[in-house]
């Protein structure tokens, strides 16, 4: 009885994973830009692994009887680390000077960059620094 | 049973691969083929892991964390490379 359920979640799992991963290659290939494009591939690809790997921890805990700790482990890293890849790549898109599709409407980084450059801040900043070395 | 799913979900993810395989080659910039690149390591860990199911072994699941490192890795080696042309560098206000 134990098994059967077991069973039906395996497969809802890996299925569910196949799909995300068929929606993020389908993403990639669509989207106009870098930064939508490196939006679908770092959400819909960790989702779609993470439902696979789930999977196939059920799979070895339930039908082979093994408790696998490093499934766990891979989880828990992916996790981690798929977002701070997709953040890098989108930072070093932006400041490599990647165009943003035409239908974009909104910069905030160009303002925050914008007020970062000024003359104002840089003299903040030395102020700043002097006060903290005096 | 478990083992049709398997296979159908293994059919998905190659086709998943080859397409983005048509973003590396093809892609525009830089940093989308980077995109592309850092989602097949995303795929290929999959891939490992419905391997071990089909062969029913459990061999296999070490190499699921190393190629999860050594994907985190490249794509960071590869962005910093293309946001400042080296790898490691001393600066710490950027």
């Amino acid at each position: 009885m134990m098994i059967e359920i077991a069973k039906y979640l395996i497969i809802a799992f890996i299925l569910i994973g196949a799909f995300f991963h068929i929606v993020a290659a389908l993403g990639v290939i669509r989207l106009p830009d870098v930064y939508t494009r490196n939006h679908a591939a770092s959400k819909a690809a960790t989702l779609g692994v993470l439902c696979i790997l789930i999977g196939t921890f059920l799979y070895f805990y339930f039908i082979e009887n093994h408790f696998n700790s490093r499934v766990l482990l891979g989880i828990l890293f992916m996790f981690l680390t798929a977002p701070v890849a997709g953040h890098l790549i989108g930072r070093a898109a932006y400041h490599s000077g990647a165009k943003m599709s035409d239908h974009s409407k909104q910069d905030d980084y160009k303002e925050y960059l914008e007020i970062r450059n000024s003359k104002e801040y840089q003299e903040y900043e030395e102020y700043k620094r002097k006060l903290e070395e005096s | 049973m478990i083992q049709t799913v398997v296979y159908i979900a293994i059919i998905c993810i190659a086709v998943a691969m080859i397409t983005l395989l048509y973003r590396v080659i093809k892609g525009p910039t830089l940093p989308d083929r980077i995109v592309a690149l850092d989602a097949i390591g995303v795929n290929i860990v999959a891939m490992v892991a419905l391997m071990s199911i089909t062969l029913k072994t459990s061999a296999f699941l070490e190499v699921i964390l190393l190629f999860g490192i050594l994907a985190f890795i490249g794509t960071v080696a590869f962005s910093k490379y293309l946001e400042k042309g080296v790898i490691i560098d001393d600066d710490r206000n950027s």
